[in-house]
């Protein structure tokens, strides 16, 4: 039986910081636990270096120098934009954090460019350079990694802190567990498997994980960011469609569409297909733009398209909560979950506190993953040696459930790839989750909860099944989260747009907190969060 | 999706098989690696950045397959044409260091 996954392993590690992820915010949080002196295992579902969305990607980075006036600006310029829930004081922490470890990844030698007055310029960083870099400075700092090591469940004491996780090496079949002190989840956020850039590792698994912990997540409703591609393509970058002209097929322009009215978009492509041609782009730009983000024109290479003189067809494909801002709740500086023992940083957590209900590509994200990564990290060795000689003495026991166990001896072989399309038919079309109405989420609720019941009463009959099974579960629950809240935030805020409350109503500046398995819960919670630096490890 | 791991040029270092993201290669003892899961491939190129001998080539049709060739993909430079761009490679510099993201967000406002 599956379950012998707990007592069965061909790897059993000791740590003092498990960091679960390996892409920016993993790998930040397991060099700052290093730095301080913890032991630190890294596990990741793909390589340290190549998994996540920023690896594959040109990111853009919330890097401000610390000057009063552009400070202010780069604060106040997305507030509306993310419906007035982000929190200021969290702003400034970020933007203090990533300034200082962004310089930090000058003096480790990426090759930062310099502007045109000779200065450099930090606010952009290549992904597969950055990620290279990150791997090599854990390596160096003394972190293990295990790579292609998907974690399959946490491991908890009997005083409910978690304790480590496990998990199947998805190329040789060994079951590795790790037991450890303090846990970070960094394991990104949930794209349900859209294929947008580098976001098919990006699953929900850790949301999954932390909830069963007795995790809550928050600001699920913003969960509808749809990024532009070509139809054909997975190359979702929007930042050169500032520069496009948006057209139906026969070439007449769509009134009002723009990359920053994305929703026109969506309504034509429901009806029509939609083409784009980059023609505002000057001449002048062009060669900047190559050399900006060389990726953005790999598929236009490869597919023989000028995407300045010729125009392609163009779609939006789901990114979920990966640019949306929701994740597992943050409860205080230190980064800490609402479970003792569980740290989250990265898309894995909340980005309200610093976007409220809005995000893009990049920027913010990237911000967020380096200086959550950072506190997570920090925070999660200074709690491992606050137990002291405790630490190895811990009974714990695996809270994976849905996916890992069998739900009856009677229970049928679970079809994940028809749960997996399932889910995809509730959260991809944009008349669901783009434009989103009561009686369409009640719906979608009705179907997702059923797929929850269905997957709690079927079996996995082979381990090299349990990897999907789990992505599946974690995606079913992530959209239940997802929708569950947006039924709650009657009104229209940030990404969320409701089309019964086109309106945003002042009465519901508040957080949405979500949770639960089987039976899924929403509850409100007032902005301001606990702001001092709370007890490390106190639960709350 | 990934399309082709070229016999002639595949240097049977694995390096594909350990860092694609989503594990769409399986290694074969003396052989090159196959494409065991080409459907998972989520066509991001890391594969083709990470092979040190250009013998990957991934088609940017993301959702359907596409059929490719290699003497073509030679004749018109795509093969190894994404490690070319970024300058990754031996005795290539990052193009990081020319990113011109500045000149760009300039134009914006």
């Amino acid at each position: 039986m599956l379950k012998t996954l707990t007592t069965d392993f061909e790897l059993d590690l000791e740590a003092d910081v498990l960091v679960i992820g390996g892409g920016p915010a993993g790998t930040w949080a397991a060099w700052s636990a290093a730095s301080s002196g913890a032991r630190v295992v890294l596990v990741d579902k793909g390589y340290c270096g190549t998994t996540g969305c920023a690896a594959a990607s040109g990111n853009g980075v919330w890097y401000v120098p610390p000057d009063p006036e552009a400070r202010e600006t780069a604060k106040a310029s997305r507030e509306s934009l993310g419906g007035f829930l982000s929190d200021r004081s969290w702003m400034d922490r970020v933007l203090d954090q990533t300034y200082a470890n962004v310089n930090q990844l000058a003096e480790w030698g990426y090759p930062f460019p310099t502007d045109d007055e000779g200065k450099p310029y930090r606010r952009s960083l290549q992904g597969p350079e950055y990620m290279r870099l990150m791997r090599r400075q854990i390596q160096r700092a003394g972190v293990k990694i295990l790579d292609n090591s998907p974690a399959l469940e946490l491991l908890v004491d009997n005083d409910g802190a978690v304790a480590g996780a496990t998990g199947v090496n998805r190329q040789t079949g060994e079951k590795w567990i790790v037991r450890s002190q303090s846990t970070i989840i960094a394991t990104g956020g949930c794209a349900f498997l859209s294929k947008a850039l580098g976001c098919n590792v990006l699953t929900g698994d850790g949301y999954l994980m932390a909830a069963e912990a007795g995790a809550e997540m928050s600001g699920m409703e913003f969960s509808n960011a749809y990024g532009i591609s070509p139809a054909f393509s997975s190359v979702t970058k929007t930042l050169f469609y500032n520069w496009a002209t948006f057209t139906y097929e026969d070439g007449t322009v769509i009134p009002g569409a723009s990359s920053h009215r994305r929703s026109i978009i969506a309504e034509t492509l429901l009806q029509q297909p939609v083409y784009a041609i980059i023609d505002k782009a000057a001449e002048s730009m062009r060669p900047s733009m190559r050399l900006a983000q060389p990726n953005f024109f790999l598929p236009f290479d490869r597919a023989g398209i000028d995407p300045f003189t010729q125009r392609f067809p163009v779609t939006l494909r789901l990114e979920g909560t990966v640019r949306g801002t929701g994740g597992i709740r943050i409860v205080d500086e230190s980064c800490a979950s609402s479970v003792r023992g569980l740290y989250a940083a990265g898309d894995a957590a909340t980005r309200e506190l610093i976007c409220g209900g809005f995000t893009g590509g990049g920027s913010h994200n990237a911000a967020w993953a380096i200086s959550s990564g950072y506190w997570s990290g920090k925070s999660a060795a200074e709690y491992s040696r606050s137990l002291g000689e405790y630490k190895t003495q811990r009974l714990v026991l695996g809270v994976g459930e849905v996916g890992l166990q069998s739900g009856s001896d009677r229970s049928q072989p679970l079809a994940t790839d028809e749960v997996i399309q399932a889910v995809q038919a509730e959260v991809f079309p944009y008349e669901k989750n783009y434009f989103r109405t009561e009686q369409g989420l009640t719906e979608s609720l009705g179907k997702l909860n059923h797929l929850w019941q269905e997957l709690r009463s079927s079996q996995v009959t082979s381990d090299k099944e349990l990897i999907r099974a789990r992505e599946a579960a974690a995606m079913v629950a992530t959209a239940r989260w997802m929708y569950s809240s947006a039924i709650e935030r009657k009104e229209t805020r940030g990404m969320h747009k409701h089309q019964d409350y086109p309106e945003l109503d002042a009465n519901q500046q508040h957080h949405l907190i979500s949770g639960g398995l089987d039976q899924v819960w929403v509850k409100s919670q007032p902005l301001s969060i606990e702001k001092p630096l709370s007890k490390i490890g106190a639960a709350v | 999706m990934i399309e082709l791991v070229s016999e002639s040029r595949c240097i049977k270092c694995n390096i594909c098989v350990n860092i694609c993201p989503t594990n769409v290669f399986d290694r074969v003892a003396d052989a090159p690696p196959t494409i065991a899961r080409q459907s998972d491939c989520q066509t991001c190129y890391m594969c083709e950045l990470y092979c040190p001998v250009d013998a990957l080539y991934v088609a940017p049709e993301s959702d359907v397959t596409a059929s490719v060739n290699e003497a073509e993909l030679v004749e018109v430079g795509l093969l190894g044409s994404y490690r070319e761009n970024i300058g990754w490679g031996h005795k290539r510099t990052s193009t990081a260091k020319a990113d011109q993201t500045f000149q760009i967000l300039k134009q914006m406002k």
